[in-house]
């Protein structure tokens, strides 16, 4: 059973937290994601569990490492510049390898920037972002079923290879309202934390610390990071495909881009061009070796970004220059329409055609560029 | 006859021996701690949060379960373990630069929440273990490696007095400065530790006690040379006493 009913994308993320069995919520208001703490202000004491607004990012991420080691399910959130204030917690979190959730909706930047929606956090939120040799389980939801159902697996993976998990949305996916059928219960795997600081009762005493003083000890811990995310690139790449079956281009986006990518793709198949989408829902582990068969197959690919161009590289990274793949992004809260992706499409298209027929005249005449 | 045991090592003190400097108090405080934990039969309960500093190692001198906080952060870290398990007894424990300079914002609004913690902070004016730099607490003429010719009101500003500071808020139910440099001082330091950790458990709220401390290494003096500096130079500074007592 289960009801449907419109919802923000910010609300289906508190939601799905909530029913995941996350009991501690610490934030600090930043649009365009307040109506996260807000929610979780409402329903969370309800739920049983902790609401706190901390008076900094800073505090709420160092909270939340508390919360995590004393073996709670437990999240912040915020949009990007808080998301740069998170980062000495959050490399913290991995080195003690501490299961939480991180929530980015991404907004415009460098800097101050604005409130409209960017991801030109990408990098930060793959790569690390802090200090230290770490990455995060890194999901982008582009739907506000989505929303609700990839934070609840944020949680599951958060505690499956002990590591923090992040949703990277934008303030399109947050703020946008659309259908979501709310299951009555949700499947959630939660393990046993017998490594928690909960007061000893009984065990010999737990520690949660990343101070490792000898270079072989901290090297053996990272061996063991590394080991878990080789792990989790074989487990839990996730990605979704749209008409990409006859493609010739193929467009690479994410979240509330591939959204708009996917209207576009639409259009253009309409004037019978050979388009297709693929998306990458699992940012980290990244869908490699899927693209690399996309390239094999002879398929051109065209990554569109709300950025100048950060997944292009791991995009890059996987084909290998196996084919081509061309890049198209605006950036500072600049949102691609549909028609300026279409006119992205035809004019590569237009090239490809006249370098084939530049290539035939070629063979003709013997010439060979 | 069976001899009676009247001393032995705290259940709560690890046997890893101590680390630190000879003379320093870091251990005597550790051990006050220790005791304090065991008289109140803690063990089981509490969680400790060390900070960054010389005692960033407490976790392995003692028994109870012990988290690393980043540094400044331990009452944020604090918050986080006591809001989650209300029933655990959770401490900090961290110097002056920790708490009085990086940490600022997070003690004040720990207090300010009347967050049901225990502060155990140690002041001894200078960052020990970086090599001796000028701390928020470094006493107005007193050299550091960054204020080589002494702290200058013009250029460094003023010592910060955190208890007064606190003292300031609703929050806090108990907030002492003790310096256990004299035997009456380390009985009134263990008593202040003592109600701090009681005050938690009655659910009382904030706790945090100042404790002046040296650092024979970088004030390059002797033990007892650091005490006669205690007595002469930081205590007018710092003066001792209760400055928030609520029922």
């Amino acid at each position: 059973m289960s009801t449907k009913t419109l919802m923000k994308g910010n609300e289906a993320i508190v939601r799905g937290a909530i029913a995941a069995g996350c009991r501690g919520f610490f934030g600090y208001p930043i649009t365009p994601q307040n109506e996260i703490p807000e929610y979780m202000a409402a329903l969370m004491p309800k739920a049983g569990g902790v609401f706190l607004q901390a008076e900094s990012e800073v505090a709420a991420i160092n909270m939340v490492y508390g919360a995590a080691a004393a073996g709670a399910r437990v999240m912040t959130s915020s949009s990007s510049p808080g998301i740069s204030l998170k980062q000495e917690g959050i490399s913290y979190i991995a080195a003690s390898e501490l299961p939480a959730v991180i929530v980015n909706i991404q907004r415009g930047g460098p800097g101050l920037g604005n409130i409209a929606p960017a991801q030109a956090d990408y990098f930060q939120a793959v790569k690390g972002g802090g200090h230290g040799d770490y990455r995060l389980l890194t999901l982008a939801p582009w739907s506000v079923p989505e929303c609700f159902f990839l934070t609840a697996l944020a949680f599951d993976l958060a505690d499956r290879y002990r590591n923090p998990a992040m949703i990277l949305a934008d303030a399109i996916i947050g703020q946008m309202i659309e259908p979501i059928e709310v299951p009555e219960k949700l499947e959630t795997n939660e393990p046993p934390k017998p490594w928690a600081t909960t007061g000893r009762k009984g065990r010999p005493k737990n520690v949660i610390s990343s101070l490792y003083i000898l270079p072989d000890a901290m090297e053996e811990v990272n061996l063991r990071i590394q080991a878990k995310y080789a792990l989790a690139s074989e487990r839990e790449v996730r990605y979704d495909e749209i008409g990409v079956g006859d493609a010739d281009l193929v467009l690479v986006a994410y979240g509330c881009m591939a959204r708009i990518c996917k209207t576009a793709v639409d259009l253009a198949r309409s004037e019978g061009l050979a388009v297709g989408l693929f998306r990458p829902i699992s940012l980290f582990p990244f869908p490699t070796i899927r693209l690399e068969e996309l390239a094999e197959q002879g398929r051109r690919l065209l990554v569109v970004e709300m950025s100048h161009g950060q997944m292009v590289e791991d995009v890059r990274l996987a084909v290998n220059g196996r084919t081509e793949v061309g890049f198209y992004g605006r950036s500072g809260g600049v949102v691609p329409t549909p028609t300026e992706l279409l006119d992205q499409i035809r004019s590569r298209e237009r090239a490809v055609e006249k370098r084939e027929q530049e290539g035939a005249l070629d063979s003709r005449s013997g010439v060979r560029l | 006859m069976t001899m009676q045991k009247v001393f032995e090592r705290p259940k709560a003190l690890s046997t890893i021996p101590f680390a630190y400097c000879s003379g320093c108090l870091h251990s005597v405080v550790h051990r006050m701690i220790a005791e304090v934990i065991d008289e109140l039969g803690l063990l089981e309960r509490t969680v400790g949060v060390c900070p960054v500093g010389c005692a960033v190692f407490m976790y392995e001198y003692m028994e109870c379960d012990m988290i690393e906080a980043a540094h400044g952060r331990a009452p944020a870290v604090a918050t986080g373990v006591k809001r989650m398990l209300p029933d655990t007894i959770v401490f900090t424990y961290q110097g002056d630069g920790d708490l009085a300079a990086i940490g600022t914002a997070e003690i004040v609004h720990a207090a300010a929440r009347g967050e049901n913690i225990t502060t155990v902070f140690i002041n001894n004016g200078t960052y020990g273990m970086t090599g001796g730099q000028m701390a928020p607490t470094t006493l107005i003429g007193q050299k550091a490696t960054t204020c080589p010719t002494g702290r200058e009101p013009a250029s460094e500003g003023y010592p910060i007095r955190v208890c007064e500071l606190l003292a300031t808020l609703d929050g806090p139910s108990y907030i002492a400065r003790v310096a256990p440099i004299t035997p009456a001082g380390l009985t009134k330091t263990k008593m202040a530790i003592k109600k701090a950790f009681g005050n938690q458990l009655d659910g009382k709220g904030f706790s945090l006690v100042e404790v002046l401390s040296n650092c024979p290494t970088q004030w390059k003096m002797t033990p007892i040379e650091t005490f006669s500096w205690i007595e002469e130079k930081v205590i007018p500074q710092f003066p001792l006493g209760e400055f928030v007592d609520r029922e």
